[in-house]
């Protein structure tokens, strides 16, 4: 990863680090190109896009009919005949429209054909709830994502994840899917002007603690920041790790945050039941159960679509409060 | 226009039309001024079709919507209160608030959903047309798609199952020229998304959107055709929306000119009916204004009821993710 200079770092929106992200690795590799639903004349729905058909032109920036098994099967065997496509899905709820592609095609590709395919394929979309868009524009599907061997998953939190999970996922030579947020959109944060890579697979401690570990998934992050901020005045100490990439997952980071606090918790806003906080659980038992001082919580939704109505949306979602409230139950105090 | 229809027939598709256009006015005006949340995708300037194809339709006929659907659900039966009250996300809303604008729908006038998933409604109104025949009623399904819709496998599956198994069913395909930004020139290789019909072995029948007259007549012959066994037709309205893809003013992304909005405006489908109703002396401009009247009022009502009513109560969120009897 390339230290970033001072010099060359503003504070700029996640929306804008996504453009910067694409724009450059479409430097980076002229075999790359961007495709998707309204990602030429409109820039993207999300604006995540504005400005780089002005700059790459109709062959590297190409709207497509609406067709999204097209749009990844396009993706597909353009990178099985040497093309780098970035396809974008919009919402990634769409990711119905087009899962064959994804989960028999794309993911098992290089595999059933005895290695002799490479696909590196980069798929952008948009994920989670909070703006009333109700239960097929809000969805938080990672899992889907996650249990196809093949595939590569990373969910960016910040604008310096964003770009950076971006040009590392056009860099990496297998598919991968890069989880965006709609309601982190408008955060701000600093971001080199150089491209730089996240490295896939990694954690990151957001925060270091003492008497919890809380990996957080996605935006859930920001939340659990929160909480920590909170708690602190009470003296409690949250540990809060970011796993960005959530397939490949960096079990190690987790486990050794666990063997330092003793406590561990797994936020996200998919839903709870088969989440990926059940399997990071049973990681974190299978190789820390001696040093588990209290069992593994986990917050998710509730086991319902997103609903549209904004109480209910609110109360669907974990959010910093519940955060605190749990960590509190899980070290009784 | 000696054959046309009734003058009874006329003013319950100008009073469709009317009670279109004003929800449609009003909703606009609540999603910019920040009284209810999400994305509404409005229906002014389609309304002729809605209305021309729904005058066929009993409750018992059912019809799939859109993203785009509060006009199909005013021009099915729907109320403006329950209505309004689903867009405010109160809990007396025809979804209980879970749905908003984007699922807006009453299945007990036989509205099987309004989609957030482009091209969601096809295969369902084909399920629907299966289940008619099936228990050999005469009730007919449609399903309503955009331009821009047609380009996802789902139609064309739907397309090819309807007429091989010669279902009870009409595709209304509303082109009214983009797919969100995107210009249909841009989007398929066709001017005329009833070309795809022949593909399938079904009718393709083209009229004008604006007029409707001309909806309410194809309509009726194809959906006379569907009662009488002979299978499904694609009839393609060409029309235009009048607001932005989102909202009223949208998001000001340059895409289409004024030059070509003024002109398809001019064409004002609620216009072009008043005006030949005047002419025929079946309603006086003083009486179609008077209609007009008459349901802004009732709108403001509704909006003034859906506004008062309480929201859902977060206990109550798991209760219809599975029938636990009743
Ligand atoms: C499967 C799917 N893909 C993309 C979208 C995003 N989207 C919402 S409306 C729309 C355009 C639909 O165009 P058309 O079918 O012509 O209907 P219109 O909006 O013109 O009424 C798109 C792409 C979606 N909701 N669902």
């Amino acid at each position: 990863m390339a230290a970033a200079t001072d010099q060359a770092t503003r504070e700029i929106p996640y929306v804008k680090a996504i453009t910067e992200g694409v724009q450059q690795s479409l430097h980076e590799f002229p075999e790359a190109f961007l495709a998707g639903e309204d990602v030429a004349v409109a820039g993207s729905v999300f604006g995540i896009y504005k400005g780089l058909l002005a700059e790459f032109g109709e062959k590297r920036i190409v709207d497509t009919p609406i067709s999204e098994a097209g749009i990844v099967g396009l993706g597909v065997g353009a990178a099985a005949t040497g093309l780098r496509p970035i396809l974008d899905i919009m919402f990634m709820d769409f990711l119905g429209e087009c899962m064959d592609e994804v989960a028999n095609q794309m993911a098992k590709m290089r595999f059933m054909f005895g290695g002799k395919a490479k696909l590196p394929v980069t798929v952008l979309m948009m994920g989670g709830a909070g703006m009333s868009m109700a239960a097929q524009h809000s969805q938080s599907l990672e899992a889907w994502l996650c249990h196809l061997p093949g595939l590569k998953v990373m969910m960016p939190t910040t604008p310096y994840d964003a770009k950076g999970s971006i040009i590392a996922a056009v860099r990496e030579e297998n598919p991968i899917f890069v989880i965006l947020n709609k309601l982190s959109l408008g955060i701000t944060g600093p971001v080199p002007e150089e491209p730089y890579a996240i490295p896939i697979g990694e954690a990151i401690i957001r925060r270091e603690g003492s008497d919890i570990s809380v990996v957080a998934i996605g935006r859930m992050v920001h939340e659990a920041l929160t909480a920590a901020e909170e708690l602190a005045k009470d003296g409690i100490s949250l540990e809060v790790i970011d796993p960005r990439t959530v397939q490949p997952f960096d079990t190690a980071t987790v486990i050794a945050s666990v063997q330092k606090t003793h406590h561990a918790m797994i936020v996200h806003e998919a839903v709870r039941f088969a989440g990926i906080g059940g399997e990071i659980a049973a990681q974190i038992q299978e190789e820390a159960f001696d040093y588990l001082d209290a069992p593994v919580a986990r917050l998710g939704a509730p086991f319902a679509p997103v609903p549209y109505s904004p109480p209910l949306e609110k109360a669907y979602m974990p959010d910093a409060k519940r955060i605190a409230a749990t960590a509190r139950e899980t070290l009784g105090r | 226009m000696a054959d046309g229809p009734s003058n009874e027939v006329l003013l319950d598709i100008h009073e469709r039309m009317v009670r279109i256009r004003i929800f449609e006015e009003e909703a606009g005006k609540l999603m910019e001024n920040g009284k209810v949340p999400g994305a509404l995708h409005l229906y002014v300037g389609q309304e002729a079709v809605a209305a021309g194809v729904m005058a066929h339709l009993s409750d018992a006929d059912q019809i799939t919507s859109t993203h785009r659907g509060h006009g199909h659900v005013v021009a099915k039966g729907g109320q403006f209160k329950e209505m309004y009250a689903e867009l405010y996300g109160r809990v007396t809303g025809y979804c209980k608030g879970m749905g908003g604008s984007m699922h807006i729908s009453n299945f007990d006038i036989g509205i099987l959903g309004a989609n957030g998933i482009v091209c969601g409604g096809p295969p369902i109104a084909v399920g629907a047309a299966f289940s008619n025949k099936y228990r050999e009623t005469d009730q007919v399904a449609v399903t309503f798609f955009g331009d821009g819709a047609s380009n996802e496998g789902a139609f064309h599956e739907a397309a090819n199952m309807a007429a091989l198994y010669k279902l009870p069913c009409l595709f209304v395909c509303e082109n009214n020229g983009f797919g969100e930004y995107t210009s249909q020139k841009r989007h398929q290789a066709i001017r005329d998304v009833a070309d795809r019909a022949a593909g399938y072995g079904m009718p393709g029948v083209i009229v004008d959107g604006m007029d409707v007259i001309a909806v309410y007549e194809a309509a009726g012959e194809a959906i006379n055709r569907a009662r009488r066994g002979e299978g499904p037709t694609l009839l393609e309205c060409k029309t235009y929306r009048f607001y932005d893809h989102v909202g009223v003013r949208g998001m000001g992304i340059d895409y289409r000119s004024d030059d070509e909005v003024k002109e398809w405006k001019q064409r004002d489908p609620i216009k072009l009916l008043e005006d030949r109703l005047a002419e025929q002396d079946v309603l006086s401009n003083d009486d179609a204004a008077a209609v007009h009247e008459r349901v802004r009022s009732e709108a403001m009502e509704a909006i003034a009821w859906a506004d008062a009513s309480p929201y859902p109560a977060v206990e109550n969120l798991l209760d219809d993710v599975y029938y636990n009897g009743e």
